[in-house]
């Protein structure tokens, strides 16, 4: 019954699923090492996959409807930034509001597309090599959200490493005084930050709306703006360690669903709650392993420059 | 730049208590936007949303319906915020004390059970909603893991669980296969207090807990203690309160207070168990707290103007054939503008006169 088909098919739809929470976390991983704790990413998601598909499925564009996507999920960032960065307001109760916002902005937009289709994202195909058993789909039969999200990845990693721009970003999440007092604009490059933890956020939207379910439905994130937050915790805020989480993750959303499939007799409720179990376990044991250390020293903290 | 803000030094309370009238105000004028962008007349809207229902018994009965269980969650939530511990799982909470609550209900339902099962019921959903309130403080206290993505993860958990109950064990053998309970017997249902409309014993209770939880938070050593850890943990260190006991107190305090509302509404307005049991109380009680400034009394005002938008919100679904939606981004706005306003009627915009750099 397991045979080489379902085992790649299974193993192409763990990408699938990976991929959303993979962009959104990179997003809100640079966000977080510039010292920004942005607790919208949820709403900024579901802000990107309303937008997103209701722009590809006017102009009948996927290309479209994505930057329209990430274009959003920058929008709503802003807000955040303002009140956070520029306002210096409780960060927490910040990103709650621009979660709620954003699910509820998404209702609107998405209400009268609900019940609509896309043909959504086209799947790479190369002769020989997506028809390659086992991994040929999950490696060579993917939508280009999946690539953009491995070159997003290494970007992420090469910049934040190895660039000046990188350093500088990481000193303001590190010591925002110090930063500050060597001339950096550390609200400037907060906010910078954060947008493009928004933009990563719409995209993972577009994603989920284009391509993983080509279609609208009210609240499809279903958490996965969450999870996405409890990765960057997971990685220790490395981005190559967020490839695995994003992996694992994956994994458990998907197998549970092919658990379902299989009618161990579990009911699928507790199935269904494994994807938030898993994620306070990995909280659980990343922090007992840790125990704070990892996270960038002004995470959280306001900077206000003339105090 | 010819403006710039400028930091008061000292602010009157004149000045701090404007902040949320001035948010309201910036609310209604996003709503306004929102509205003509939605292709509706404003002034009509807002009749309906904001006007109407205070005009009929029934609505405003409704309305104090719909405030009790904000005013109950809000008020353990500032606990929880005064201390800087952010729970914001109250939903699972809630839902959490309302399956322990009506365990008991479910379990006497037929039997000659007298009037001890609702009180019984009370107190099985203060316990519920505090022992899952309790889960993300002993996973902050013990391993330090971030109790704001614990406590939300832990809603999803609550609402799957009751799923299950009321799909499985607990759905009634007689409801053609509706995923629901029993209805409630008469003696595991709140009294009500007037002879018609849905106004129920539930606003009692909360205004019990207006009156204690200003008493504590603002005359005993506990509220002090509680005040100290979140604004001054290093202070709060030295004086010898014991910052352990500060985050499994206000965790159970809250969690508590939303397992009550979560019990109140199932054995009140619903009067049994439903796959739904809120309309996202949990999560707009945190607005309710924040608008509030974290004090009973205002949380009490808050939490009814945050009624009338769901009450505003039902209507408008009903005559304008909008979408629920429009609750959640007044909702939403309402923090927004209350985080901003709060920030600003500290400072004053002043003209810089004569410099060239800004």
């Amino acid at each position: 019954m397991l045979d080489a088909a379902i085992i790649g098919a299974v193993l192409a739809s763990v990408v699938a699923a990976a991929t959303t929470l993979l962009l959104a976390s990179l997003g809100e991983l640079v966000a977080e090492r510039a010292g920004t704790l942005n607790l919208g990413v949820e709403g900024m998601m579901i802000v990107g996959a309303a937008v997103g598909y209701v722009t590809a499925y006017g102009s009948g564009s996927l290309l479209l409807g994505t930057l329209a996507a990430v274009l959003a999920g920058m929008a709503l960032s802003l807000v955040f930034a303002v009140l956070a960065i520029w306002l210096a307001t409780n960060q927490v109760a910040s990103g709650l509001a621009t979660t709620i916002l954003g699910l509820g902005l998404a209702g609107l937009i998405g209400a009268s597309f609900v019940g609509t289709q896309l043909a959504g994202a086209p799947q790479l195909h190369i002769a020989g090599l997506t028809e390659l058993p086992i991994l040929g789909k999950a490696l060579f039969g993917q939508d280009a959200f999946v690539y953009v999200s491995f070159l997003l990845l290494a970007a992420v990693a090469y910049t934040l490493t190895r660039t000046r721009i990188g350093l500088v970003l990481r000193a303001v999440g590190e010591n925002h005084a110090a930063a500050h007092a060597l001339g950096h604009p550390v609200r400037g490059i907060r906010t910078l930050a954060v947008m493009f933890g928004g933009g990563c956020a719409g995209l993972a939207g577009a994603h989920l709306s284009l391509a993983y379910t080509p279609f609208w439905a009210a609240d499809m994130t279903a958490g996965r703006g969450w999870i996405a937050l409890a990765l960057v915790v997971f990685s220790a805020w490395r981005p190559l360690w967020l490839l695995g989480g994003a992996y694992l993750f994956g994994a458990v959303s998907i197998l549970q669903l092919h658990v379902q499939g299989f009618g161990l007799g579990i009911p699928s409720q507790f199935l269904s709650a494994l994807p938030y179990l898993a994620t306070i376990i990995a909280l659980v044991v990343i922090s007992a392993l840790k125990h704070g250390r990892g996270a960038p020293a002004s995470l959280g903290v306001p900077f206000v420059p003339d105090r | 730049m010819p403006l710039r803000l400028e930091r008061l030094e000292n602010v009157s309370p004149l000045r701090h208590a404007m902040a949320p009238v001035v948010a309201a105000l910036v609310t209604l004028v996003v709503g306004a936007v929102m509205f003509v962008v939605l292709g509706h007349d404003p002034v009509r809207a807002f009749t309906i949303y904001f006007i109407e229902p205070l005009g009929d018994a029934y609505t405003l009965q409704e309305l104090v319906v719909k405030a009790s269980p904000l005013l109950l969650i809000g008020i353990g939530l500032s606990f929880c915020y005064r201390a800087n511990r952010w729970n914001i799982g109250a939903e699972g909470q809630y839902v959490a004390g309302a399956v322990l609550g009506s365990w008991l209900a479910l379990a006497t339902h037929g039997t000659e059970a007298g009037p001890w099962v609702l009180p019984a019921m009370l107190v099985f959903g203060a316990l519920g909603g505090a022992l899952w309130g309790l889960i993300p403080a002993f996973l902050r206290v013990r391993f330090g893991a971030s109790e704001i993505l614990t406590s939300l993860m832990l809603v999803y958990v609550a609402q799957l669980g009751l799923d299950y109950l009321v799909r499985g064990p607990w759905r009634d053998p007689a409801g053609f296969n509706f995923p629901q309970s029993v209805t409630f017997d008469d003696v595991a249902l709140m009294p009500l207090l007037m002879a018609d409309g849905r106004l129920h014993g539930g606003i009692v209770i909360a205004l019990l807990a207006v009156v204690a939880a200003t008493f504590v938070l603002g005359r005993t050593l506990v509220g002090f203690s509680i005040e100290l850890a979140g604004s001054a943990p290093r202070a709060a260190a030295f004086a010898g309160f014991d910052e352990k006991r500060v985050t499994y107190g206000v965790f159970a305090v809250s969690g508590a207070l939303a397992g009550l509302a979560g019990i109140i509404e199932v054995a009140g307005p619903i009067g049994q168990l439903q796959p739904t049991i809120s309309p996202g109380y949990g999560f707009t009680a945190i607005i309710a707290a924040m608008l509030g400034r974290l004090h009973p009394v205002g949380i009490l005002v808050a939490s009814l103007v945050l009624a009338l938008t769901y009450i505003g919100g039902e209507a408008a679904q009903i005559t304008m054939r909008l979408p629920f939606d429009v609750t959640r981004v007044f909702q939403g706005t309402l923090l927004i503008a209350i985080l901003a306003a709060d920030i600003l009627v500290r400072y004053r915009i002043r003209r810089v006169e004569g410099t060239t750099h800004a």
